[in-house]
Order: C-alpha cells, then structure tokens, then sequence
C-alpha cells in the first residue's frame, strides 16, 4: 500500500522540477570570514548601492564586520553622511523607472528571497545582447533590466551555442559563455570578487545569523540538562503509579 | 481477557513507599534550572524595550556651527528630541554670575547635573559659550529666554538675565542655574560636548564617550 | 506556613481558588494509560501562550501600514534588540502551532476521542481550530511580502464564488477592489485582538467541557465506570497533579528542544515556514511565478484545485470552494458518523485501520501536491486523492459497522 502511494507521489517529482532547470553555481558563502566580507561590503557600497538601496541596513552595523565607526566613517561613507544612517541611495524612483524601465529593488534581503547560489550564479553570466536596451542580458535571469555594473571588471561574455554529443554519441545544442574581451580581473579574481560580494549579501540579509546559531547551541544544552532532570523528577513520581 | 486478572493483580501489589528526600531534591533542581530557563527567555523580552537602534541613530551627537551667534544671542538645536540651547555670552554677562551666589540654590554646581569638565561658574568649556539643555528640571516644560537684564526682559529691575519656565515660574540665571524660592529643585542639564573647531560644537558626544 | 493557609483561607472565602486548583489539577483524575499521542493537548497550550505573549512584543513594533508594515518587519529583525529571537520564536510557533493541532486531532481519530460522551469536547475542538486558520491567515499578511500579498488575494477571492453575494462579499472583506492598506489594518485588528480572545474562551471552553467528562485513553474504556467504592476515585486514574504534571514537563522540554532547534539554525525551514518570496515587499502589480498557500493549509487547498469540472451550470470555481469549505467542515460530522462498536484502534478491525491509514496518506500527499504547481498529472492525483478523502467520512457509517472489532477489556491495560 505504501509503495504504491509512493511511487504515485514520486512520478510526477521530475516533470515538474525538469521545466525550470538552470544549473546554478555553488556560492562560497563562508558568514565568519570577515576579511571577505569586508571586501564585499566595500564592492556593495562601490559598485550597488549608486542605484540599488540597502535601506534596511545601518552603515553602524558594519561593525559586525571587525570596522570601527572611524573606518566606517573613513573608508565607507560619502562626506557629511552619519555613521547610524542606513543605506539609501540618491536616485530618485521616476528616473530609474526611466532609464532602467523599472526601480531597482532593494537589496537588503536580496539573498535570503534569491538565496546566494542564484546571485553568484546571476553576477557571472551576464553576456552582451545587442537586441536589448542596455546592451546586456543573463542567463539566469532573461530579459533582465539592469546592465552588467561589474562589466569594467569582468569584461564582456558571449553566449555562444555549440554541437556536443553526450556518452551515447547523441549530439545537442549547448549554450556557452566565452570571455569576449577580458576585463581589468582574472576570471578567477573576479570569481573571487563576485563571491565575496555575495558573501556580504548573505550576512546582509541576516545580520544576527552568527549570534543566532550560537545561541541555538547553547540553547540545546541547556534543554538537554532539563531535559535530564525532569525525566528523572517523572520517574521517581511515577513510581506511585507503577 | 486474559490480562485482566493480572492488572488486578498489580493494583494489590503493595508500593514502597515514596522516598521524600530524592522527591525534593529533584523538585528543587528542576525548579532551579527551570527557573534560569524562564529568566533566559524573559531577558530578551525585556531588553526588547530598550531603544532600537533607529533611536539610537536619531539620538546620535549633533554637529552644530556656532560662528555665526552673535554676542548676547542664542540658538536652539534639538538632540534626543530635547532643545539644547547654546548660548554667546557678552562679558557684563558673565560678569553678572559670580555676584549670585546668595540667591541661587546650587551657586557651585555640587550636583552632577553636568560633565565635569563645566563644574565651574560659568558651567561651560569655554565662558563665553554656554551649552545646556533646554528642559525645566520641574517638570519637563522648556523655558523662555529672558537674556537681557533688568526691565528689558519685563522681569522687574533686578534680573540679571537668565530663563524662565512658563508653566511653573521657575527661573535661571545665565549660566542655567536655579534660583531660590521656585518650583525646580536643581540647576538645568549640561550635556556632553566637545569643541571640534574654534566654531564647531559636537553635542552628546566629548573624548570619553557618548 | 501558617501565615500562607491563613492567606489561602482569606482568599477561598472569596474566591474558589483552591476548589479549582483540586478539579482540574490534584483532584482531576486521568487515566494512567496516556501515551505519546497525549501530550499535544498540553503542549498546544504552551505555543498558544508562546504565540500570545511573542505577538505582543511584535505589535510593540510593529506598522499595520501598507508603505511600513514590510519595513518594520525588518526594523524588527535588525533594529530592535533582539527584536529578531522573538521574531522568529513567533514564526516558528505559527507552523509548530499546526504541527502539535494536527497531531492531536490524529489523536482523537486514532483512540476515537470524538465518541460519545465527548462530541462537544469534538465540536468545540474543531472551533477552535477553525478559528485557528483565520487567525493564521490574517497574522499571514501582516509582514506584506509578496506571499502575504496574493495569498490574501487569493483566498479573499475565493468568498467570490459564492453565488450572487460573492463578489460583494469579497469587496466588503478587503474593504477595497484589491487587497490594500484597508485590507491589512482590519486583518491587524482580527490578528491581535478579536481571533486571540475567541480562541482563549474556546480553548477554556474546551478544558472544561473534557474535566466535566474526562479524559479519553488509548483503550477507550471508561475509567468511572469502575470506581473505588472507599475513595469514589476512579480505580485506573491518577491525579492529574502531580503525575501528568511532571510527565508533560519532560514533553514541554523535549518539544522546546524541537523548537529552539528550528528557530536557531532553520527558522525558514527550507521555505515552509518562512517563503522566499516573502522577502521580497508586496507588490501589486506582479504575482510571484508560483504561489501556494502556507503548507498547514495545502491539504484543502488541493481539494479546491481538484474540482475542474462545471456541474448543474454552475462554474468550477464554486465547487472546488464548496469541496474545500466541505473537507474542513466534515470534521464536525465525525461523532455521529462513526458507528464503530469500539472506539480505540487497538479494539477496531482490519477495516479502520486499512480506511484510518489510506485517509492520512492521502492528507499528507494531498499537503505536498498543493505546494507544487499543478500539473495534468499532479491534478489527476489530487482528484484520486480528493475522492478517497472524501470517502473515507462518507463511507465510515457503514465500514466502521462492519468492522470485526475485538472484545474489550472492561480495565486499563498499562
């Protein structure tokens, strides 16, 4: 009876997974590595946040990061600015509706609705399109509005298709992206660059992950002392009963 | 059916008797450590209601130019929410301050109503700026600036100049110190404050902290 | 001592205080059979209280806005200190909230705790969890992400297939033409303080009504039935204080492990019990590619996209509502439905337990395909499903008398 049932539940599974696969690549998300954060908060406030906000992110909280206010203020803020202020950004919404034909969204919690593998995936495979506006489109995201802001880093991709045969001499047509003029980073640099950055984006979307899974543990310890007691508390009462 | 008989049987099985002390002592433990456990989850509840960091942000020391007051004048900035007034002293102004001592109820500023760097007669860094916080410390009302002495300030010929709070009659001298015979009991607030140029001011914030 | 008896003394003059301490704690007697299935009763209490008092901090800061609401989810989640614990405590007790209800009801159709003499305990029980998804699904909008936002479309939308007062039914719900600011300032209002005072009455309500009777067991044999003539306390029961007490304490403690475990380190439970989506701010212009209920409602949110069909002229969309009203309101029947000679599956035949098992696989499956989008396939399960389920209540007058039930003991078996 169970086997049926689940057999039945099984074969739908991949007809319906198999109509959106894109491949997508696994994001170094390491939420301890300060120095890498660091380095993706600064590409964040260089090369994001001059059209993307991050409005729900205080500069201040960077200090999470192992920066004092005084770096903050130094290295990371515009003149005048406030260490507390939170991320906004000066474009105004009509002009980017304009120039981009819609708002840049915020991107404070970006990695926890893409999640981080999609965002590392996404700022690697921009390639040039000239049938789009900009110029520019992606493979994971199609169509996409916003031009390749790193483009000056990672320089420009093509995507280009290619007969291959798999094991069984079967021959099919794969899309490819082929580094069309080299930017001012090494692929891998600028592998590296993207990951950081994505890295930055993870913590952004939860900055108290850290004091969270620390505090799950201790929490866990605790119970199981309780735990402990109260089954022997049980035990001795319910020897009344048995 | 077979089990009944034996469930009878049990219930007529004498038990032994309770051993009272193990009873009490894990009664006890467990209440204890349960006990830390509803004090670890009641702290963050607590603590929740202390300011957010938005509060925390939006009472972040406030930079102020105070080139350009005039002599004899005063402005009012808020920080915290609170109007901190800073006011130019002329001399005849300061020289008013050491001839009040009978009249005042804290002439030396023996309460620590502000940093100790202003526990001096003029209450300030420098004498000429006087930095203080514009709230009656009656009853939270924010006093009038009656600068001027004597009849100037319809305040009767012997003022010296100084604040009076509107709701209560409470009057200050110019250095925000109380005088006798009114509702407040203690001289105005003097914040935190440091000089980051010869004509900036940092309010809520001096070398030692916020 | 004496001091607190003379204080207890003055207060019983007054207040029945010790009177109730003795009916529903030392005095009450259970049975002393309960086993795993019994502690879900108390510990839906404990997430009711975890809910309440979480979702007061939370309204503390908390914007029923549609331009803040989404914001301040977030100055909760940053700026509030430890804003985000209490956060996620409360979010993770919506889904557990479900979790421990959907157990207990299991409880009840495994050991037929519905059966007389307890229908009302049944009917007050399904009340409350009635109540219970209203309550869930205004709480659901509140952060206004995107799932909040067509999720409450959607199923406002769904009063709009009641015939001829539908569509002005589900604009007197919103109080607007779409879901809006309107919208989510009610639902706030049903959220924080309407639904938590229903549900607390119901709930005492329900505490109540099963003291007056008493608590059903794994044997589903009546424990006054057989009572110590010297004491007139039950032979098989034991007083609820302090051996129930301590006994769900260890449950309490085993369950807030569980808890604590989710909220720390998967508080989105892999997109269950928060949505990806969800973090994106509602926008109404532009659905999400996917949008499926929360998973605590999937179940029934398959039946409603089972019906497929138009029937006596009457569109699809009507019936796949009245099929999804009818699977959740069925559950009120089940007292009077039940014919069975037992009333614990350890007494039932091979019948009730063949029909009890296919129908929670069924749940279950019917829970995962409503996640999913639908598919020719998938809707052609859902259907099968959808027909089993509904015979699985249709059918049981007749099945459960059939049923070749074993003799029942006339005391506890432990």
């Amino acid at each position: 009876m169970f086997a049926l049932f689940s057999l039945a539940l099984l074969a739908p599974l991949p007809a319906f997974s198999a109509a959106q696969e894109i491949k997508l690549d696994r994001a170094p998300v390491e939420l301890r590595d300060t120095v890498s954060l660091q380095r993706g908060a600064k590409t964040f406030i260089n090369y994001c946040l001059h059209c993307h906000s991050a409005s729900y992110m205080r500069y201040n909280r960077l200090t999470d990061l192992g920066l004092t206010e005084q770096q903050i203020k130094d290295n990371l803020l515009f003149e005048g600015d406030k260490v507390g202020q939170r991320m906004t950004v000066a474009m105004r919404k009509d002009d980017a509706r304009e120039w981009f034909g819609a708002v840049p969204p915020d991107l404070t919690v970006i990695a926890r609705s893409r999640g981080a593998d999609w965002l590392y995936t996404y700022l690697r495979e921009f390639y040039r399109d000239d049938s789009r506006p900009t110029g520019w489109n992606n493979v994971v995201f199609d169509k996409v509005n916003m031009p390749h802001a790193l483009y000056q880093l990672q320089g420009a991709q093509r995507l280009e298709k290619v007969e291959v045969a798999d094991a069984t001499g079967e021959k099919h047509v794969e899309q490819k992206l082929v580094l069309a003029e080299p930017g001012q980073l090494a692929p891998l640099e600028y592998d590296r660059l993207v990951g950081d950055l994505v890295n930055y984006l993870v913590y952004m979307g939860e900055p108290s992950k850290i004091t969270r899974l620390q505090l799950g543990i201790v929490t866990l310890f605790f119970l199981g002392l309780l735990f402990v007691l109260a089954y022997f508390l049980k035990k001795e009462y319910w020897k009344d009963v048995h | 059916m077979e089990d009944q008989p034996k469930s009878e049987i049990m219930e007529d099985q004498p038990k032994p008797p309770p051993d009272k002390a193990k009873r009490r002592f894990l009664t006890i433990a467990t209440g204890m450590v349960g006990g830390i456990a509803a004090v670890a989850v009641a702290a963050p509840f607590v603590s929740s209601l202390m300011p957010s960091e938005r509060a925390k942000a939006a009472g972040a020391p406030v930079e102020v130019d105070i080139g350009k007051i005039e002599p004899g004048m005063m402005i009012s900035v808020e920080w915290r929410g609170r109007p901190v007034w800073i006011v130019n002293r002329t001399p005849e102004m300061l020289a008013t301050l050491p001839k009040l001592d009978e009249q005042l109820v804290d002439p030396h500023s023996m309460q620590p109503l502000q940093p100790d760097y202003c526990q001096n007669i003029h209450r300030s860094i420098k004498p000429q700026y006087l930095v203080v916080i514009g709230i009656c410390t009656h009853l939270g009302c924010s006093p009038t600036a009656k600068l001027e002495s004597g009849d100037e300030s319809a305040m009767g010929a012997t003022w010296p100049g100084g604040f009076l709070c509107p709701c209560h009659g409470s009057t200050f001298d110019l250095a925000g110190r109380v005088f006798e015979g009114v509702p407040a009991p203690v001289n105005l607030e003097v914040p935190r404050y440091a000089y980051l140029s010869d004509t900036r001011l940092l309010i809520g914030e001096d070398a030692k902290g916020a | 001592m004496s001091k607190l008896t003379g204080l207890l003394n003055w207060v019983d003059a007054r207040f029945p205080l010790s009177a109730n301490w003795k009916a529903h704690m030392s005095e009450y007697y259970a049975p002393k059979n309960f086993n795993f299935w019994y502690y879900f009763g108390s510990l839906a209490l404990l997430v009711l209280v975890i809910q309440i008092v979480t979702g007061i901090f939370l309204t503390m800061s908390y914007k029923p806005d549609a331009a803040q609401a989404f914001a301040s989810v977030e100055y909760i989640m940053r700026d509030v200190p430890w804003g985000w614990l209490i956060r996620y405590m409360h979010s993770t007790g919506a889904s557990m909230f479900f979790v421990v209800v959907y157990l207990h009801m299991f409880r009840g159709l495994l050991y037929g705790s519905y059966r007389k003499p307890r229908e009302l305990i049944w009917i007050i029980g399904m009340l409350i969890y009635l109540t219970l998804m209203a309550e869930a699904f205004f709480g659901y909008l509140l952060p206004w992400g995107q799932m909040s936002y067509w999720g409450g479309q959607v199923i406002v939308n769904l009063f709009g297939a009641i015939p001829f007062i539908g569509e002005d039914l589900s604009l007197w719900i919103r109080g607007d033409y779409v879901v809006s600011d309107a919208t989510l300032n009610r639902f706030f209002a049903f959220h924080v303080i309407a639904l938590p005072l229903v549900l607390i009455v119901l709930v005492v309500a329900h505490i109540l009504a099963l003291h007056e009777v008493g608590s059903n067991n794994p044997d589903g044999i009546e424990i006054k039935d057989n009572k110590d003539p010297q004491t007139g306390h039950p032979k098989d029961g034991i007083a609820f204080h302090p051996y129930y007490t301590v006994k769900d304490l260890v449950g309490v403690v085993v369950f807030l492990a569980l808890f604590s475990a989710i909220m720390f380190f998967v508080p989105e439970m892999g997109g269950y019990f928060l949505e990806y989506n969800n973090f994106i701010p509602a926008d109404p212009l532009h659905t999400p590619d996917h949008i499926a209920p929360i998973w605590y409602f999937t179940p029934f949110y398959s039946i409603l996209r089972a019906v497929t069909y138009p029937l006596f002229g009457i569109d699809a969309k009507f019936w796949g509502v009245l099929a999804m009203g009818g699977s959740v309101m069925i559950f009120f029947a089940l007292p009077w439905l039940d014919r069975g000679r037992v009333k614990s599956i350890r007494y039932r035949g091979w019948i009730f337990k063949t029909a009890l098992t296919i129908f929670v696989i069924s749940f279950i499956v019917l829970g995962y395909l409503g996640t999913l989008a639908p598919t020719r396939a998938t809707t052609m399960l859902v259907q099968i499903l959808a027909v089993i389920y509904f015979a699985f209540f249709i059918l049981m007058p007749w099945y459960t008398r059939i049923d070749p039930v074993k003799p029942v003991p006339d005391r506890l078996q432990t």
